[in-house]
């Protein structure tokens, strides 16, 4: 029973000291706010629509329709116009086309303040490829993980187009190791606008990802040659092009 | 005078405590292995260091035993019919015996020889062409392979969610309600496969300096023959220095093209995982596609079987001459008798890796 009173004693104590210091460091603290991105695939000018009866046609004119659409959206950072950054800690998600939910996140504890750039890593991170069974709900493995060569699919594309040599067109974007290294980090300005991160706000920046640009750019993607790919140098020259201007700032909502 | 005996001598509880005494009395080894360790927790002393060492996945009998579950339940395959011991059978140092291709699913086959499982935590790659670079994950593509489980992740957690007792065991090990999810399934499983460590051969006594360490003459010799004519590959205490190589099999590879499946490179054509030589009277048949069933084969083909090829070894090639290892006589039996020094009866014998 000593023991007991003792014990309670020091909690209360403990309890009492804890909430007088959190009270001092409330006063200089950084506030911290939220935000929250949308990403919206589209074909050009039209939005995605899986499994759609009327083709898209590439730049070149290959005709195409598109069953499956994934990737990988990482290591999530702001900046202010000062330099100063805010990175996010264990940054993975996994936007799905097929999963209305997917397109839309919260990114929270942000500190407040105004940003200007927005940087993201379209894949993985090669520690994370490696790393074995993974915590983070993103990165279970299934099957945007390689099993027979350990490692995720950074992007997947899969559908239809008459031009394809068996009628299919399978992009699998992944690797991390030299030369056939698929991991890009794109940096996009937000065109003189700014997220202004406030306590008790969340403004939304509205993402476009334009499937067209997968196959346009720096290089010329034409079915016929090439239509099925899971890494390696032809995978790559994917990953450019995706570098290139597949992602765009559309608007953000000031919320 | 005593009244006779009306009740038996010893009631039953006491019994059981004699039995049990006795029992743990004969327990061979009890000394050498405390009974409580998992197996594979404590590093040998003539290792290197792991790299899955124990602290990334910290052995507890709950998760190894689970572990063990797991790797003997056939329901990880899609059918029911193939378990991981299927193929990695203990007594061949869990590689599969008398079989040049295992039979998957269907009775189907793929193009490859099971490797034997040991030491998995110094492996920096896993199989003939070093794909999978994780522990953790690298039971996924044996899982996933349509000639050998066939299953899917997902149908295979649907399977342990269904089952009581998985959820039973899954709870207590890593707590939380929720459902089994694919990081407790793989890291369960990597409890098991991490703890396959083989290091108790005669062999190891002897590098260690352990009683019951002592090698023949013959056997001697035969390791000055290993470290010189083979050492550059089967190196170490592991006897492989993990490299892929091209052992002079084939001139050409259109079957399978080895190392360059993963990096898509011409110059690793033919190339295969060097093997441990540990245990290795048991792991016939030999090779990556098991085409060679005896080591006697084995040193034919590295004495004078060997075909040139552009990705050949160049420790292999000799100016002037066919490639190879060139052994006489002597030097074979030499190898073959310290070779048989390299198996660790224990390992293939303790009944902590058995399926139970």
């Amino acid at each position: 029973m000593k023991f007991l009173k003792y014990a309670t004693l020091c909690l209360s104590l403990f309890a009492t000291t804890a909430s007088l210091s959190s009270c001092d460091k409330d006063d200089d603290a950084p506030a911290f706010g939220e935000m929250s991105m949308e990403f919206e695939n589209v074909v050009g000018s039209s939005a995605l629509q899986l499994s759609g009866t009327t083709p898209y046609q590439t730049a070149v004119g290959d005709q195409f329709t598109v069953t499956t659409f994934r990737y990988y959206i990482s290591n999530i950072r702001l900046k202010e116009a000062d330099g100063t950054e805010f990175v996010q800690p264990e940054s993975y998600y996994l936007v799905d086309e097929a999963l209305a939910p997917s397109k839309t996140f919260t990114i929270p504890n942000i500190p407040t303040g105004d940003y200007t750039s927005l940087t993201f890593t379209v894949g993985v991170d090669s520690v994370r490829n490696v790393d074995g069974a993974s915590r983070i709900g993103a990165l279970a493995p299934g099957d945007m993980f390689w099993s027979w060569s350990t490692g995720y699919i950074y992007t997947k594309l899969e559908g239809r187009s008459p031009q394809a040599a068996n009628g299919a067109i399978v992009f699998h974007i992944g690797g991390f190791k030299k030369p056939n290294n698929t991991i890009r980090t794109i940096s996009l300005g937000l065109n003189g606008g700014v997220i202004q991160i406030r306590k008790g706000r969340t403004p939304e920046v509205h993402m476009k990802a334009d499937v067209l640009k997968m196959f346009t750019g720096l290089n010329t993607i034409r079915f016929a040659t090439l239509s099925n790919t899971m890494g390696g140098p032809n995978s790559v020259l994917v990953a450019n092009n995706q570098a290139a201007g597949m992602f765009t700032v559309d608007h953000i909502h000031g919320n | 005078m005593l009244p006779p005996m009306k009740r038996p001598f010893l009631s039953g509880p006491c019994w059981l405590l004699l039995l049990l005494l006795a029992a743990s009395g004969c327990r061979p080894d009890a000394d050498v292995q405390p009974n409580d360790e998992v197996p594979g927790t404590t590093v040998p002393g003539n290792f290197p260091v792991p790299i899955y060492g124990p602290e990334k996945n910290p052995p507890t009998r709950e998760a190894f035993e689970l572990g063990r579950t797991l790797f003997y339940d056939p329901r990880l395959s899609r059918e029911g019919t193939i378990s991981c011991g299927s193929c990695h059978q203990q007594f061949a140092a869990f590689a599969n015996a008398g079989h040049t291709l295992s039979h998957g699913v269907d009775g189907q086959h793929g193009t490859r020889n099971a490797p034997a499982l040991q030491n998995l935590r110094w492996k920096p790659n896993f199989f003939w062409d070093g794909g999978p670079s994780n522990i953790e994950t690298m039971p996924l593509a044996p899982i996933t392979n349509p000639v050998e489980m066939d299953e899917t992740l997902d149908n295979v957690l649907r399977k342990l969610n269904a089952d009581a007792s998985y959820r039973r065991r899954f709870a207590e090990v890593f707590g939380g309600s929720g459902p089994i999810d694919s990081y407790q399934f793989l890291r369960a499983l990597a409890q098991f496969s991490a703890a396959l460590t083989s290091a108790n051969s005669r062999y190891d006594h002897y590098a260690r300096g352990e009683s019951g360490g002592t090698l023949s003459e013959q056997e001697l010799r035969g390791l000055a023959v290993l470290r010189q004519k083979c050492g550059s590959c089967h190196a170490g205490e592991l006897f492989t220095d993990e490299s892929f190589r091209n052992n002079g099999l084939d001139s050409r590879f259109p079957l399978d093209s080895g190392r360059a499946h993963i990096t898509g490179r011409g110059t690793d054509v033919g190339r295969f995982k060097v093997p441990s030589l540990r245990n290795v009277l048991h792991t016939a048949p030999y090779m990556h596609d098991g085409r060679m069933a005896t080591l006697s084969e084995v040193l034919d083909h590295y004495d004078h079987g060997m075909v040139d090829s552009g990705t050949l070894d160049a420790q292999l090639r000799r100016p002037g001459q066919a490639p190879g290892i060139p052994l006489t006589a002597p030097e074979r039996t030499q190898l073959l008798a310290f070779l048989a020094a390299l198996t660790d009866e224990e390992f293939l014998r303790n009944p902590q890796l058995s399926e139970q």
